[in-house]
C-alpha cells in the first residue's frame, strides 16, 4: 500500500508537467484545429533557457521559471507568425505537416547551435525529503504540483474571466461568427499559442528540475505523451487535457513502479489506441457529428 | 438625416455565376429598411459584401463615420464590426456552447478597458468596468425577456430565444447599423408580430439603422419604411411599402407573368 502511495505521488508530479504540456495542445487545437507537434520542442527550450539562465545570470527558481515562460510564448508566438499563419487557408494536413518540420528544425537547431549531449540541470532547490507515513515526498515534488496546478487555476480564470479568454472561446465555437462581432482572430490565435507555450515552458524549467538532465530532443517523447493526454481528456477540452495529463502520469509511474519500466512508453500508446477506439472523442469530449 | 452607408454599382460573381450585379444603394441613419426577394435573388450575399464575409468583386462600399467616408471595400470582418456594422444570420450561429450573458459579453470586446492583469487578478478596478459591462448586457437582454436564462448554455435555448439572442448579440455591439438576415425565419405568426414590435422598439430606443431581409410580406410591409428589391442579383425596385405593393415589375417577379 505504501508503495502504491509513493507512486501515486511520483505519478502526480510527473502527471502535472503533461498536464501542463497537454494544455497546449488542446488550446492550439480548439482554435486552429492544428495538432502542434512543435509544442513539445517549446517546453525543450523552456528547460535550455532554465539552464542558461540559472548558470549564467544565477536567477533562483522564480525568476527562471517566469523567464521561461515569456520566452516561450513569444517562440509560440512567432512559430505561429512564421509558419502556420500562411496556411490559415490551407487544408489541416499542409499545416500538420509543417509543424512536424518546426519540430525538425527547433531540435536539429538546438543541437547544432549548442551540442546534442546531455547536460546536467543546475539544481537550485535543494532537495528536501519528507517522510510522511512511509511515503517519501520531496519539496521539488510539492513545488511541481504547486506551480502547476497555480498555473492551471490562472489558466482557468484567464479563459473565463478576461475579454481575451472570452474571445478564444468564441473564436473556437465559429470563427467567422466571431469576426463578426468584432473579434480580431489573429490576435486571438497568437494569444492562444502564447498562453499554451508560456506554461510548456513552464514544464520545462520544472522537468530540469525533477529529472535533472537536459538534451535537444528531450521534447519528443513527454510531447507526444502530452498529446496523448490531450486526446484521453478529449482533445479541446481544457479540463480535459488537465486530467489526462495527471492519468498518463499516473498510468506510467505505476507501470514502472510493477516492474514493467522497459514497456512504460508503449502502455502509454497502447491507452492511445484503446481509447481512440472506445471513447474516440476522449473523457470530456463532445461528440461532433460532421454534415456532410 | 445622413447617409450612413452608400453602395455604388457593386458586383459579386462566383466564377461564372453573377450573384450580385450592379447594386447601388443607399442607408440612412435612424431607417428602418427591408431588402426583399425571391428565393436567390442575391440578399444574403449582399449582406455578407456589406459585412465583410466576403468581398466583391467590383463597385464600393463607403460608409460615413461621423463625416469621415471610410471605404469598406477591402477591410476585415472583424474592423467593420468595430466601425459599427452588426449582423445576424440566416441559419443562427451563437458560440453554442457558452452561456447567454457570455454571448453577450463576447461582442463588447472592445468596450473593455480593463487590462489583462487586472483580470486576471481581480482587482477593484476590474469589478467597477465588469459591473457596467455586465449590467448594460443583462439591460440589453431583458428588453428581449432573456436575462433569467442569462447563465444557461445559449444551446438549450428554444429555437425562438435563440434568435433573438442573436439580436442582442448584435446590438451589444452598439451598432450604427443593425443587419437582420430572415429574422422570423420558422417563428409562428404570434411570434412574428412580436418581433416586429420589438424591432421597432429597439431601432427608436438606439437610434440605429436596421436593415432586414424578410419573406414574411405581413412583417414587412407593416414595419419598414423604405423597401429595396432583388431580383437575381439586380435592383428591381426601391421605395416606400405602398409604392412597392403597386410596382408592376415587382409583382411580376413575385407573381409571374398575368395569366
Amino acid at each position: 500500500m505504501q508503495t502504491f502511495f509513493q507512486q501515486v505521488i511520483n505519478g502526480l508530479s510527473l502527471g502535472s508537467i503533461y498536464a501542463l504540456l497537454a494544455l497546449g495542445y488542446t488550446m492550439v487545437y480548439g482554435i486552429i484545429k492544428l495538432i502542434n507537434f512543435a509544442h513539445g520542442d517549446i517546453y525543450m527550450l523552456g528547460a535550455f533557457w532554465g539552464y542558461y539562465v540559472i548558470n549564467v545570470w544565477h536567477f533562483n527558481f522564480i525568476a527562471a521559471l517566469l523567464s521561461a515562460m515569456v520566452i516561450c510564448g513569444l517562440s509560440g508566438v512567432i512559430i505561429e507568425y512564421f509558419a502556420y499563419r500562411p496556411l490559415r487557408h490551407s487544408p489541416r494536413i499542409t499545416a500538420l505537416i509543417t509543424a512536424i518540420g518546426v519540430s525538425f528544425f527547433l531540435e536539429n537547431g538546438m543541437a547544432y547551435l549548442f551540442g546534442s549531449n546531455a547536460r546536467d540541470f543546475p539544481q537550485i532547490v535543494k532537495q528536501v525529503n519528507y517522510n510522511i507515513g512511509g511515503v517519501r515526498i520531496s519539496n521539488i515534488q510539492i513545488q511541481i504540483l504547486a506551480t502547476a496546478c497555480i498555473l492551471m487555476l490562472l489558466l482557468q480564470l484567464i479563459i473565463r474571466y478576461t475579454k481575451m479568454g472570452r474571445a478564444m472561446r468564441a473564436v473556437s465555437v465559429d470563427n467567422d461568427a466571431a469576426q463578426l462581432v468584432g473579434i480580431n482572430p489573429n490576435l486571438t490565435i497568437s494569444f492562444t499559442f502564447a498562453l499554451g507555450s508560456a506554461l510548456a515552458g513552464a514544464a520545462g524549467v520544472m522537468i530540469g528540475l525533477y529529472y535533472n538532465s537536459i538534451d535537444p530532443l528531450m521534447g519528443m517523447t513527454p510531447g507526444i505523451k502530452a498529446f496523448v493526454a490531450a486526446v484521453v481528456g478529449g482533445i479541446g477540452s481544457v479540463p480535459g487535457a488537465s486530467l489526462g495529463g495527471f492519468l498518463i502520469g499516473l498510468l506510467e509511474t505505476l507501470v514502472q513502479s510493477v516492474g514493467l519500466s522497459a514497456y512504460k512508453d508503449a502502455v502509454v500508446y497502447v491507452v492511445l489506441i484503446v481509447i481512440l477506439l472506445i471513447l474516440p472523442t476522449g473523457i470530456f469530449g463532445k461528440n461532433v457529428k460532421e454534415k456532410v | 438625416m445622413t447617409t450612413l452607408l452608400k453602395v455604388n454599382n457593386l458586383v459579386k460573381k462566383f466564377g461564372g455565376l453573377t450573384a450580385v450585379s450592379d447594386v447601388s444603394m443607399q442607408i440612412n441613419s435612424d431607417e428602418l429598411i427591408a431588402l426583399i426577394g425571391p428565393n436567390g435573388a442575391g440578399k444574403t450575399t449582399l449582406f455578407n459584401m456589406l459585412t465583410g464575409v466576403i468581398s466583391p468583386s467590383s463597385g464600393t462600399i463607403t460608409f460615413d463615420q461621423e463625416g469621415k467616408k471610410i471605404s469598406l471595400n477591402h477591410k476585415k470582418a472583424y474592423q467593420i464590426a468595430e466601425l459599427g456594422l452588426a449582423r445576424t444570420f440566416q441559419n443562427i450561429r451563437l458560440f453554442k456552447d457558452m452561456t447567454v450573458l457570455d454571448n453577450v459579453l463576447v461582442a463588447m470586446t472592445n468596450q473593455y478597458k480593463e487590462g489583462f492583469l487586472q483580470a486576471v487578478l481581480r482587482f477593484p478596478k476590474f469589478y467597477q468596468t465588469e459591473d457596467v459591462i455586465v449590467k448594460k448586457a443583462r439591460n440589453l437582454l431583458a428588453i428581449f425577456d432573456l436575462d433569467k436564462d442569462m447563465h444557461k448554455r445559449a444551446c438549450n435555448l428554444p429555437y425562438g430565444l435563440q434568435r433573438r439572442l442573436e439580436i442582442v448579440r448584435g446590438l451589444a455591439m452598439s451598432p450604427k447599423i443593425l443587419f437582420l438576415d430572415e429574422p422570423a425565419a420558422g417563428m409562428n405568426p404570434e411570434e412574428t408580430a412580436a418581433l416586429a414590435k420589438l424591432i421597432r422598439k429597439i431601432q427608436k430606443q438606439f437610434h440605429i439603422t436596421v436593415v432586414l431581409i424578410e419573406h414574411d410580406m405581413s412583417l414587412v410591409m407593416n414595419l419598414v419604411e423604405r423597401i429595396y428589391v432583388l431580383d437575381q442579383g439586380t435592383l428591381l425596385a426601391e421605395g416606400t411599402p405602398k409604392e412597392i405593393k403597386q410596382n408592376k415589375t415587382v409583382i411580376k417577379a413575385y407573381l409571374g407573368e398575368e395569366g
